[in-house]
């Protein structure tokens, strides 16, 4: 580590120019902060990590046992260890079955958003029509809007249109809001594609269509797939849209857990189980690209 | 390994900024049709699902519940005086100003201090992870934090943890005198006699309704012997396992009640007080002599529970500490890569200067960090206006009026039972009108880059 810490100013070498020399005492505290420091966060990260423990360790032992005690107690009594949790839940046909609708919702959600946003961003970063920039605008303005406001109205539509309580409904649903994130994303990210490589392309005689697929959508793949890992992530693990727009015979995965909250106590081996496998495919995207979520999550952070 | 940081664009700037146009940025040769093409699967999707709902939303407000009577402005009238929306409204107000400041504050000190620390990237991994899970996850590993039983709950077992450590708990939680007895019970849980001791006349004080695993192990009790110049008298357990004995008086195989504060009381003023030996005797000084024997309270309390997390009055807090577990690791990483963007000369020339690290943390670091703590801040404002699926599943029903907030008030009045759609209405416009001001923030900063 190279750099100098501004709380307890760990010299940086890499300023040597002007290093100073520093009193017994002064070294002494430096050392004695940096010991602090590290307990702290070791305290803090060990803090952070107990919820899930928690979780991981409640779901690995019988009902009956997370009634009685703390799932601290397999640490004196490893023996209480038994995968009977997963066995119920992996024999609940609508839990088991609300993990392949979260698929279907969350899949097409983000591969729509991604083909209609790089549509949209495309427009906006190269093509010329009138109000261009104002339009961008307003559509960079609906980044806030909640989705609070259309949940009753789009109701209605769905109703109307037939799709109310369908997968269908939810993904429209999913697109719409992602849509101007998307766009926001990605017409950043087109408008800085070289305009010498665009208009080689165009001299080779590509239209339009050959122009955005083979030259601008591979370019944009960074930020195609932070795009995608954060609406994948979003959809995944969304659940006011589901509770209201899903088939409640059929749902994803959240509000199936959801449906089993209010009986708490009778359901904790199927909801301890259940939110821990619902985890495991965020935690595995997150942990398998972290700098695209992150890049993602940076580039979206009013939303 | 890959850092958290490392996919992170250089400087505290957080959104990447809007580029100046360079000339005419248009493909050569685009027909005005081809833009529409483009557009169009966009607009149709936003402007069905998202711009139309805002419309309507508005229009709807200004409705009863069945949709048919003009209402002007009541259904927002009604926001601000109904009990439940103002419990709403109210919560809303604290998690505004709690859940945003903490995590912000939090993760600025965790950005801080990783810096310099060889492993920083693995604690910020570990900070940031539940950011990628359910907020319905999220909340059932907090309903089983905050399990009340502390047998159960974590919160609650390092709660009582930390309570018995800094008092003693009651040695005898539960027990109580031999009803009909001598002693009588006050308000405050303690006993009083009513007959007042004596030098030479030892006393007899026995107890009932110990907890089993309270008396195990315990001494035989003894009758305690006449002390002249002092004031003697046993404590035990009335009781022989398998009935018998005699009510009031020490049996055979009576245990004695070790480690209970007896006091000796004049005129409600302590004068004296003892602990019981092991084998139940205590010994007072003369000046007991003439006073009543009380036992105090402390002697039977029942055991420390904890807290009530997800009670009526902490409800609302607890769930903020949900949403900061959440929350506070997306702080720190945006702070963190500020901090990257942050030139370490300016520091160093501080430091020249003679400041001290607190100085330069504070007059040199934060105010360069001013932009990117503001986009914390308003992010986290954004997303806690609309806070809902925490709220839903933490909050066990019996509290869930206590923790109420705007979305979740929002769903139950336009999908619950007693539906009000016009109201449900007014809630969402009013949540719409709250972020407002970022939509003109934002467009403001992107003007501003783009005329850069």
């Amino acid at each position: 580590m190279t750099t100098a810490d501004p709380l307890t100013g760990a010299p940086a070498p890499s300023v040597g120019a002007v290093r100073r020399r520093r009193s017994l005492p002064a070294r002494l505290a430096s050392r004695l902060g940096g010991g602090v420091t590290r307990f702290f966060l070791v305290a803090v990260g060990l803090f952070w990590l107990m919820p899930t423990v928690g979780l991981l360790l409640s779901s690995l032992r019988d009902r009956s046992d997370i009634a009685a005690s703390g799932w601290w107690k397999v640490f004196s009594h490893p023996g209480q260890l038994t995968t009977s949790s997963y066995d119920t839940l992996f024999h609940n046909d609508k839990v088991m079955h609300s993990l392949l609708t979260t698929t279907f919702i969350t899949v097409p959600a983000t591969v729509l958003v991604i083909l209609v946003g790089a549509f949209a961003g495309y427009a906006f970063a190269w093509l010329d029509f009138p109000g261009r920039d104002w339009w961008f605008m307003a559509v960079v303005a609906l980044l806030v809007v909640p989705v609070q406001v259309a949940l009753i109205p789009v109701a209605k539509l769905f109703n109307t249109l037939g799709i109310f309580e369908t997968t269908v409904g939810v993904v429209l649903f999913h697109t719409a809001f992602g849509l101007p994130f998307a766009i926001f994303l990605l017409r950043n990210f087109f408008a800085e594609i070289p305009r010498e490589l665009l208009e080689a392309a165009r001299l080779d005689g590509a239209g339009e269509f050959r122009l955005f697929f083979r030259v601008v959508l591979p370019l944009g793949g960074p930020a195609i797939a932070s795009l995608g890992i954060f609406q994948f992530l979003w959809v995944w693990n969304d659940m006011l849209v589901g509770l209201i727009f899903a088939d409640s015979g059929n749902p994803p995965i959240t509000v199936a857990l959801q449906q089993q909250v209010r009986q708490f106590g009778d359901n904790v081996d199927i909801l301890a189980s259940g939110a821990f496998l619902s985890m495991i495919v965020p935690l595995a995207v997150f942990f398998a690209f972290q700098r695209q979520f992150v890049s993602g999550v940076m580039a979206g952070a009013v939303k | 390994m890959s850092s958290v940081t490392t996919g992170v664009p250089p400087g505290p700037g957080t959104v990447p900024p809007a580029r100046k146009p360079r000339g005419r940025r248009t493909v050569l040769g685009t027909r005005p049709w081809v833009a529409a093409v483009f557009l169009l699967p966009a607009l149709a999707l936003l402007g069905a699902l998202v711009v139309y709902p805002i419309g309507w939303s508005v229009h709807r407000s200004l409705f009863d519940a069945s949709g048919d009577g003009f209402v002007g402005l009541d259904n927002y009238h009604e926001v601000f005086s109904d009990d439940r929306i103002r419990t709403a409204l109210k919560n809303n107000v604290i998690w505004v100003v709690v859940a945003p400041s903490i995590a912000t504050v939090l993760g600025l000190i965790f950005a801080v201090l990783t810096e310099r620390v060889r492993w920083g990237t693995a604690f910020k991994m570990i900070v940031f992870m539940p950011m990628a899970i359910s907020m319905l996850a999220a909340g059932i590993i907090f309903r089983l934090v905050y399990e009340q039983d502390p047998d159960r709950g974590v919160a609650n077992a390092v709660w009582v943890g930390i309570h018995d450590t800094f008092s003693d708990p009651a040695p005898y939680p539960g027990a109580r005198p031999r009803p009909n007895g001598d002693l009588a019970a006050a308000s405050d849980g303690s006993f009083t006699s009513k007959t007042v001791l004596r030098q030479g006349s030892p006393a007899a004080v026995p107890l009932v309704a110990v907890k089993p695993e309270d008396a195990k192990g315990a001494r035989d009790a003894a009758p305690a012997r006449p002390e002249s110049g002092k004031v003697t008298g046993t404590v035990w357990l009335d009781f022989v396992r398998g009935g018998g004995g005699t009510a009031g008086r020490i049996d055979q195989g009576e245990k004695a009640l070790s480690g209970i504060t007896v006091q000796a009381v004049k005129d409600g003023r302590t004068v004296a007080s003892a602990t019981t030996a092991a084998d139940g005797t205590f010994t007072l000084p003369a000046k007991a002599d003439g006073a009543r024997l009380r036992l105090p309270a402390g002697n039977f309390a029942e055991r420390y529970r904890g807290a009530e997390w997800l009670g009526p009055t902490l409800v609302t807090p607890s769930i903020i500490g949900a949403y900061i577990w959440m929350w506070a690791g997306f702080a720190m990483v945006l702070i963190a890569a500020g901090l990257a963007g942050v030139p370490r000369e300016l520091l160093e020339a501080a430091r020249v200067d003679g400041a001290n690290e607190w100085q330069v943390f504070r007059r040199v670091t934060v105010p360069l960090l001013a932009p990117v703590l503001g986009v914390v801040v308003i992010t986290l404002v954004i997303n806690v206006l609309k806070i809902f699926d925490l709220v839903y599943i933490i909050a066990p029903g019996s509290s869930l009026p206590d923790a109420n907030v705007l979305a979740l008030q929002l769903y139950q009045s336009s999908f619950g039972t007693a539906v009000n759609q016009g109201l449900g209405s007014a809630i969402a416009v009013l949540l719409l009108l709250l972020v407002l001001p970022v939509v003109i923030v934002n467009i403001r900063r992107m003007r501003k880059e783009r005329r850069r």
